[in-house]
């Protein structure tokens, strides 16, 4: 009786580990993403297509940032420049480069639109994601002046 | 006997990494699941019963170590493996080949990178001989508190940025006409607008890349109201 269910707690808990692990492998983990890679989703998923992967990593290396974020007029914030399908074709953002000229050209849909279905706009490892607790807040209410950016 | 003690082990390490993916998941069922051995027996009610330990006591609770923070494409969480075409994406590993490390954000050494002419970055988008208007100015901003004060290069900034990315909209171009703090920073605000999203993230090992010149050694920190107030020191 005692062998019995120490056998059968031995598989609950063999079952549990076997389940535990797969859902493990089998969960998304966003934190393991490039730093810096920029998901977009502010329209893609709703016309059934994956989410945009922007890798800065890869760009960086080719271009300095001032080639995007002032001659291209990127603004820095992650979905905040609203890019469309209909921008890029008339060589705005991407499309400044992805035109077949200096990129690949942008039949290649699945190039860019590789995210996983249903993952929202953010910008991967960045600090204010990764904290383990909310940021502490300034007690000398004059400096928490969070004046202008990002507003 | 040996089974369970591994299969337990694995229960508990699965246990210790759900927590990752539970910030995917916030109302993930296994999570639930990961409880239930322990409470089984308090439920049930019909055995006696060992006191059971509380099995919350694991050895890092809030710790989350990145495995691989260079992951390919295909492994790293966001790339969707039923899409071809991600096959087809670099591994960043393959591309950081023989570039300056570090311990931090892309664990690359991008400023180091530049120096030493490993990398040579457009700065136009087709013209690759236009070369960079580098100006080289520090801004050195004293900080109350102990750690060392911190030195702004325009430098290494000027090399990658063009100064209308900081001036006016995230900085007045004026020496300490600006209100910085690490709150502001770290809530991705000031220097944190790039540091902590595409540069160099602030964590313990970085905080003296902006941190950078030693206070004098006769240097002591201000003592709070309450300190000198306090009737009994
Ligand atoms: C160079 C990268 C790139 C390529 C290549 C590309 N897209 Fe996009 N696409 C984007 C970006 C960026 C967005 C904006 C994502 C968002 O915020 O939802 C977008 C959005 C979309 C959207 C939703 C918004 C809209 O414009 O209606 C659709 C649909 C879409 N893309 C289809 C396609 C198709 C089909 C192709 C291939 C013919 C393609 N894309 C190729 C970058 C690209
Ligand atoms: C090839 C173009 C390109 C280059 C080069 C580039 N970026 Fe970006 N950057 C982008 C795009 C695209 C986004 C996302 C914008 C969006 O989602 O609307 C972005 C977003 C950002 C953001 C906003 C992140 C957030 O969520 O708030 C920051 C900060 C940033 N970039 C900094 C930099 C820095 C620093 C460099 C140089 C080291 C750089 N970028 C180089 C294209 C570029
Ligand atoms: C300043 C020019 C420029 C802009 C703007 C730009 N790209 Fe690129 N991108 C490139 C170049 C150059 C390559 C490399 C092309 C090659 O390998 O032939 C590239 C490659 C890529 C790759 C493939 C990376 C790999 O692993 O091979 C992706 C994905 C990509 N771009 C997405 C985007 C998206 C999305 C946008 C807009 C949000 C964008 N790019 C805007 C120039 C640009
Ligand atoms: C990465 C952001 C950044 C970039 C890019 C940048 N600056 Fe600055 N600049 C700063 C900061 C931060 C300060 C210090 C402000 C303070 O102390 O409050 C500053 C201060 C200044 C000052 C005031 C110096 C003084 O002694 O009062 C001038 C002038 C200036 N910058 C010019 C430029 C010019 C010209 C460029 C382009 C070549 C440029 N900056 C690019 C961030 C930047
Ligand atoms: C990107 C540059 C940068 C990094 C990285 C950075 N700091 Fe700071 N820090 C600053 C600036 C700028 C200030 C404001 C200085 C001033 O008062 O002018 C500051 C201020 C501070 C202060 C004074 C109190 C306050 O909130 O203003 C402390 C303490 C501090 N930092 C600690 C740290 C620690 C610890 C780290 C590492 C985790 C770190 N910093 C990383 C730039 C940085
Ligand atoms: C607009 C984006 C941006 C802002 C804002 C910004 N930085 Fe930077 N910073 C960069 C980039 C890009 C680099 C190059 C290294 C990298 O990307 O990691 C850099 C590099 C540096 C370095 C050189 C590190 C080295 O290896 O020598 C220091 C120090 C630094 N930043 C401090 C600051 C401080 C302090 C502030 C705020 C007063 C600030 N930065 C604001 C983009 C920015």
């Amino acid at each position: 009786m005692k062998a019995k269910t120490e056998r059968t707690a031995m598989w609950k808990f063999t079952l549990f580990g076997v389940l535990a692990w797969m859902g493990v492998l089998v969960a998304p983990e966003p934190a393991q993403a490039e730093y810096a890679d920029v998901v977009m989703n502010n329209y893609a998923d709703a016309a059934g297509m994956r989410p945009v992967v922007f890798p800065h990593w890869y760009h960086r290396i080719r271009f300095r940032c001032k080639v995007c974020h002032a001659d291209l007029g990127f603004k820095f914030k992650a979905g905040g420049n609203k890019i469309t399908m209909a921008k890029i074709i008339d060589g705005k953002f991407c499309g400044a480069c992805h035109n077949g000229e200096v990129s690949w050209s942008v039949e290649n849909c699945g190039l860019c639109h590789s995210g996983i279905p249903g993952t929202p706009t953010h910008i991967s490892g960045s600090t204010v994601q990764r904290l383990v607790a909310p940021a502490y807040k300034i007690l000398d209410k004059k400096k928490t002046v969070q004046d202008g950016y990002n507003k | 006997m040996k089974t369970v003690i591994k299969s337990f082990t694995i229960a508990i390490s699965a246990a210790v990494l759900l927590p990752v993916s539970a910030i995917a998941f916030e109302a993930s069922p296994l999570s639930l699941a990961a409880t239930k051995p322990v409470s089984s027996a308090e439920v049930t009610g019909s055995v006696p019963a060992k006191i059971s330990v509380s099995n919350a006591n694991v050895f890092n609770r809030l710790l989350k170590k990145i495995e691989d923070p260079n992951a390919a494409p295909a492994d790293d969480g966001i790339h969707d493996i039923e899409n071809e075409p991600t096959f087809a994406l670099q591994p960043p590993k393959i591309a950081y080949k023989g570039l300056p490390t570090s311990e931090y954000g892309n664990h690359i050494d991008w400023v180091k990178a530049l120096d030493d002419g490993l990398l040579d970055p457009r700065y136009d988008r087709v013209d690759p001989s236009i070369e960079p208007f580098v100006m080289d100015l520090d801004i050195v901003r004293p900080v109350k508190a102990s750690v060392p004060d911190v030195v702004f290069p325009h430098k290494p900034h000027t090399q990658w940025l063009h100064c209308s990315n900081c001036h006016p909209k995230i900085f007045i171009p004026q020496r300490l006409a600006n209100q910085i703090n690490m709150s502001a920073i770290i809530l991705g605000q000031k220097c944190g607008v790039c540091h902590g999203k595409v540069s160099f993230p602030p964590t313990t090992k970085s905080c003296k890349k902006c941190h950078s010149k030693p206070k004098p050694s006769d240097w002591t920190p201000p003592l709070s109201d309450a300190t000198v107030k306090n009737p009994w020191r």
